[in-house]
């Protein structure tokens, strides 16, 4: 699935990213713990996290993750988006919780990790 | 080729954890090593620098990359570790709630470095600090079998 669809599912607003809107993901995580998102070695990884921090975007970085959803639109400061920016990451704001998101892109098809 | 960097990081600033591991992971794409090396590099150095920001005053990391491999030494002034070997097992954590705050401090971060490097070197002294050995090979066949 595009970049571009999971904005339009979730209902998301792009924060950055514009350059990204046409690339492929295929596997979402949803996680708060950063630790556990530099366990997987999944390429084509979305992230959804409630965790609004630089660590949340440098553990994206790490993890050649292209893509992140912060939910309940939690707001992005501008370091994360500048950080976010030099790495070629987009990030997208959605108004849905974890839950919520999580469901819809699994049932638009995002495979799970495990 | 020899290529040596030298890193300062501060104890308990947490908008800069990360920093080096981003300026590393910058280097290592420079050189075309192979996408899957980088990663587990950078992972295992990530939790070792926020290690660092977590618990200690401050520290050096030091980076030396040659043809073969690459070696990261990251030495801190801290309160040092009492029992290594407690330290990996899944879920042991002496983190504050502000560094769980950060996403850090569930016991994960020993195990993730172990499994994201080919060597990983520990040494400690209780009341002077820590120092934690990294060495990842550019030839990628070790790659998940750890």
């Amino acid at each position: 699935m595009k970049i571009k669809e999971i904005v339009s599912l979730t209902n998301g607003s792009l924060i950055t990213g514009e350059e990204n809107l046409e690339q492929l993901i295929e596997r979402a995580f949803s996680s708060d713990l950063m630790s556990d998102v530099l366990t997987v070695r999944s390429d084509k990884l979305l992230l959804l996290t409630g965790l609004v921090n630089i660590q949340a975007i440098r553990t994206a970085e790490m993890s050649d993750i292209c893509c992140v959803v912060f939910v309940r639109n939690k707001k992005v400061s501008e370091e994360m988006v500048n950080i976010a920016r030099e790495n070629r990451i987009a990030i997208i704001q959605t108004p849905y919780s974890m839950f919520k998101a999580s469901g819809i892109l699994y049932s638009a098809g995002i495979q799970p990790v495990y | 080729m020899q290529m040596h960097f030298e890193y300062s990081v501060e104890g308990g600033n947490f908008s800069q954890a990360g920093l080096t591991s981003s300026q590393v992971k910058k280097t290592l794409k420079q050189l075309n090593v192979n996408g899957a090396v980088i990663k587990r590099t950078v992972v295992a150095l990530y939790e070792a620098e926020v290690n660092i920001v977590a618990h200690a005053y401050g520290g050096t990391i030091l980076v030396d990359i040659d043809e073969e491999k690459i070696v990261i030494e990251l030495r801190d002034e801290g309160p040092g570790i009492e029992d290594i070997g407690k330290t990996m097992e899944i879920g042991y954590s002496t983190a504050t709630p502000e560094v769980r705050e950060m996403g850090f401090g569930a016991g994960m971060g020993l195990s993730n470095m172990n499994n994201n490097s080919d060597l990983l070197e520990i040494t400690s002294e209780v009341g002077k600090g820590t120092c934690v050995k990294i060495i990842n090979h550019f030839k990628d066949d070790n790659n998940g079998n750890k």
